[in-house]
């Protein structure tokens, strides 16, 4: 096979020298004719909006872009669930000759009418963009006549990548926060930022903190509700995980409110037990000490302790069959793939590529820092590159989502859906115990024993099964 | 009961929807994603949308969620600046680029709604790709206009195919080729036609044909562009063919590819039904017979004759019974000519496509077995297929997977999944709908899910019925 690294993005692929000052290009918009796994602006948006539940999200353009994204990722509510329908104004040639206005005013009252939501988003694509409907104004006449929020989102896709998409829907919920009362907030607050709710993890997360004695005021946006949005500003903390999606929101409340932010990471041990400590240390002094209670330290210590407790044996039976196995990650945010990286190490496993499509200069850094001598770091690849990676380093497991899937399929690797379509909670202490399962599931196949490209080449004879290790960890 | 978007119509007749406000949950595609997937069967060929990132993207998530294999849609990846300046240098560099890291020997770029309103012309800029880049071995660049907002997937897929043919096809040399235009069906269909024709002694043309490049063996390493598909060669020989038979009843030949091989070459023109149940099955095969000149082999003798067989051992699990199907239009019509005659009846045909032709098709496959055809509607999106289909209360539904939550399970009926997309099972690609042996598994799969239902109703925990 001929060589596939696109001369335009030699700088966008990099290998950890150790000793090296690490520099890398990246946010650059895809390269033509590229196959990027990337999407667009308003991908973006709709990530970190989707999962609010009781709100209509109408996207505003022709019928593909609502088509794609209808209920194709695992955010869970616990109540209404609005945002599992597609709502699109599906324009069509006649509204891209006169303009889309009017039949964005009709569709908006229509659903609004039908479905009582508690807000709306609309969402501007490509089209919208191009013809220039005035979606502001239309917004706006309809909240006035509605009486709830009708917000614009404006995430045309051609206006950047999808970090645009992020800001975009930051701004969007920033005109949500504020609006409501904060009366009844206890002083141990804290609100979850960035995290979606995928197979229901944010209920796992939650659990944890409440469990510490902190009350979460809002999830933003798993499991989300315009209401909760609304009097956000009433908690003490904002906890943002991932690096990316809702760290504008985050910043934007500081700068109005004050709030301050931490960042978090809920995948994997010492990255989910952190997230847990950095909260109870942020209250250390603010929580009410009663003789003979444990203060928030040591009540996060206890609840660390106790999963952990849980959790590390079964972790140990499967990390004897997965010593010195390798991974490659290729994964939306680059926060994430820190604690990826984390994760394979607890499993015995290494990362040997490692990549992201919207990872900014110092994610990538950082993700230099942590990994071994010559991994190789790799900003918004595309499947000639990764199929390439996989093959050079001859990996065991690779992380993605569904377009990555078929690439590490092909060459006779395992593959862990680690992105917004799983249906596995992959977070906390027991996302961790599912990821293990997954990983070790996957790897200790016997089907890769049947690969053309591996044939012979993998656990001939060690006579670990995927059942053994996972019988001894249950 | 939310309010159903249309009168009431007089059966047989299409629903004309009012003017359209909201789609909910729509029931189609869009343009460039039935493009692509025709480029997908053609030989070498690596489908490039000419518009932003996230349309190639999100096509590519949604097509590799069906066929899980790699389906590499490349894209020009149009920015601010290029949306308001013109596409054309992004177009060219993502040509160039597709063409050296793939080694494409064919490009099928489709245009998508952004370029298509910013204007792009598209011929043009291939034409000075081609002269600029003159000296490199350039691959056959074939390209079509594919405005979403202009229709849906089907008209995309038809579209790209009636534009390779228009672009690639000569009279130049006569051949015994059949070309088969063999609509938007699965990879098993497809080679299911491949060994018909074989049995035939026929010389098969099939377009497009990615039964390898979308459900491909396991090989030794990564292949940038997957090997099958037709061959530029046998595409270019289209209009030197005795005959051609292209599937599907509401296509309209004015438009199809079909249609321009009869009319720009003569190539006798055999319009069929997509070959699903007994009667569009017999015209196949009787066609097939026709150009062979050789009878019915017997191994097909003995498939329609287990099919016939199996029809009247079914035929009490199923008389009575009621289906709403939804899909792609032509697979609408297909499967409403199967189910009226194993004593289904259809009770809405709906689709989100707006050909205008979804009634007349679906009145002439129905019209000699079914007192009134079913109802039509066209152009409609799953929230008013859910409103009609809870007020009908059917049997069973058929369709894609986008119809479960919806359908399926809101209404616990069982859904038979044909079509695409299949998102939800195992082995979507592999779904045999077509020919004798196409329409037995749907039928054991439509009396199996007719018992299932039965005893997982029953309180009795019947073994045996
Ligand atoms: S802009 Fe048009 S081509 Fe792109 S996804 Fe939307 S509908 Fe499809
Ligand atoms: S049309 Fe624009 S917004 Fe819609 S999917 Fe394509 S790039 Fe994204």
């Amino acid at each position: 096979m001929k060589p596939v690294i696109f001369e335009q993005r030699k700088d966008q692929i990099k290998r950890k020298r150790e000793g090296d000052e690490f520099t890398i290009a990246c946010n650059r918009d895809s390269l033509a004719g590229a196959v990027s796994q990337r999407a667009c602006v308003f991908c973006g948006s709709r990530v970190v909006l989707y999962p609010i539940a009781d709100a209509v999200h109408l996207v505003h353009g022709p019928i593909g872009c609502a088509a794609y994204t209808w209920d194709i990722r695992g955010a869970l509510s616990s109540g209404p669930e609005l945002h599992r329908l597609s709502f699109s104004t599906d324009l069509r040639e006649k509204d891209v000759i006169f303009g889309g206005e009017k039949k964005l005013e009709a569709a908006l009252n229509e659903l609004i009418d039908r479905h009582r939501p508690n807000a709306a988003f609309v969402y501007s694509t490509c089209i919208v963009g191009i013809i220039g409907d005035d979606v502001q104004a239309v917004c706006k006449r309809v909240a006035a006549a509605k009486g709830i929020p009708v917000i614009p989102v404006q995430s045309e896709g051609f206006k950047g990548n999808k970090r645009a998409g992020y800001e975009a829907a930051c701004k969007a919920m920033m005109q949500l926060v504020g609006s409501g009362d904060t009366s009844g907030i206890p002083p141990l607050s804290i609100n979850i930022l960035g995290d979606f709710n995928l197979a229901g993890e944010i209920w796992i997360i939650k659990e944890y903190y409440e469990r510490m004695g902190v009350n979460v005021v809002a999830t933003i946006t798993g499991d989300g509700r315009v209401a909760d949005l609304a009097r956000c500003h009433g908690a003490a903390l904002n906890v943002v995980q991932c690096s990316g999606a809702t760290m504008d929101l985050a910043k934007m409340m500081k700068d109005k409110y004050g709030i301050p932010f931490i960042r978090a990471s809920y995948f994997g041990i010492e990255d989910m037990s952190k997230a847990l400590y950095d909260v109870a240390r942020f209250f250390k002094d603010k929580d009410p000490v009663a003789p003979g209670v444990p203060g928030i330290m040591e009540r996060t210590g206890a609840l660390v302790r106790e999963e952990l407790a849980e959790l590390l044996p079964k972790l140990a039976a499967m990390k004897k069959d997965l010593a010195g196995k390798k991974a490659a990650v290729y994964v939306g945010g680059a926060f994430k793939a820190f604690s990826l990286v984390k994760c394979f190490r607890h499993l015995g496993m290494s990362v040997a590529v490692v990549g992201s499509q919207t990872g900014t200069e110092e994610d990538y850094k950082e993700l230099a820092a942590i990994t071994d001598e010559g991994t190789i770091i790799v900003d918004d690849a595309n499947p000639l590159e990764l199929s390439q990676f996989i093959k050079e380093m001859d990996v065991d497991i690779f992380v993605g989502g569904v377009k990555e899937r078929p690439i590490a399929y092909k060459l006779g690797v395992g593959f862990c859906d680690h992105n917004h379509e799983r249906k596995e909670a992959l977070e906390g202490f027991k996302g961790m115990y599912n990821f293990a399962l997954e990983v070790h599931r996957t790897v200790m196949s016997p089907v890769w024993r049947f690969t053309p490209r591996r044939r012979g080449s993998i656990a001939a004879g060690s006579g670990a099964t995927a059942n053994a290790a996972e019988e001894a960890a249950s | 009961m939310p309010p159903v978007k249309g009168a009431a119509n007089t059966p047989g007749e299409a629903v004309k929807p009012d003017p359209f406000v909201s789609t909910t949950n729509a029931c189609k595609m869009c343009k460039p994603l039935g493009a692509a997937l025709a480029f997908m069967g053609i030989e070498g060929c690596v489908p490039f949308l000419h518009g932003s990132q996230g349309c190639a993207t999100y096509m590519r998530r949604y097509v590799i969620s069906h066929f899980r294999e790699p389906v590499d849609i490349a894209s020009s990846a149009l920015g601010e600046k290029q949306a308001i300046h013109g596409g054309g240098p992004n177009l060219k560099l993502g040509l160039l680029n597709v063409m050296k890291k793939y080694g494409a020997t064919a490009i099928g770029v489709a245009t998508t709604c952004l370029t298509e309103t910013i204007g792009d012309d598209v011929s043009m800029l291939v034409k000075e790709f081609k002269k600029e880049f003159g000296d490199l071995p350039l691959p056959e660049i074939v390209h079509v206009s594919t405005p979403s907002y202009g229709g849906t997937q089907a008209e995309g897929f038809q579209a790209a195919l009636r534009a390779v043919v228009d672009q690639l096809a000569t009279d130049e040399a006569k051949s015994t080729q059949v070309n088969v235009l063999s609509n938007f069906v699965s990879c098993e269909d497809i080679r299911h036609l491949k060994d018909l024709f074989e049995d035939f002694g026929l010389n098969a043309a099939i377009l497009p044909d990615y039964s390898e490049r979308l459900d491909g063996p396991a090989l030794e390493d990564y292949v940038k562009i997957a090997p099958g598909g037709t061959p530029v060669a046998r595409i270019r020989a289209m209009g030197g063919a005795r005959a051609t038979i292209e599937f599907g009843r509401v296509l309209d030949p004015e438009k199809s590819a079909g249609g321009l091989l009869a009319e720009r070459f003569s190539v006798p023109l055999h319009s069929l039904g997509l070959p699903v149940g007994l009667r569009e099955c017999d015209a196949f095969f009787g066609v097939l017979e026709e150009i062979s000149g050789r009878p019915l082999p017997r191994r097909h003798e003995l498939a329609r004759g287990r099919l016939v067989d199996a029809y009247v051992d079914g035929h009490k699990y199923l008389s009575g019974k009621t289906a709403v199907v939804y899909g792609e239009e032509d697979l609408v019509v297909a499967m409403c000519a199967f189910l009226s005659e194993i004593g289904v009846k259809p009770v809405l045909a709906a689709s989100g496509g707006q050909s205008g032709r979804l009634a007349g098709a679906v009145s002439a496959v129905t019209a000699d077995i079914l007192r009134e055809p079913p109802e039509v509607r066209e152009g409609v999106d799953f929230y008013e297929i859910a409103a009609r289909a809870r007020e009908l209360s059917p049997d069973l539904v058929i369709g894609n997977s986008k119809g479960y939550r919806v359908l399926g399970r809101e209404l616990d009926i069982p859904l038979i999944r044909v079509g695409f997309p299949i998102h939800d099972r195992f082995g979507a690609q592999r779904v045999l709908h077509l020919g004798y042996a196409g329409t037995q598994r749907l039928f054991d799969q439509i009396v199996n899910a007719v018992i299932e239902k039965k005893q997982a109703d029953s309180d009795v925990g019947y073994g045996y019925i």
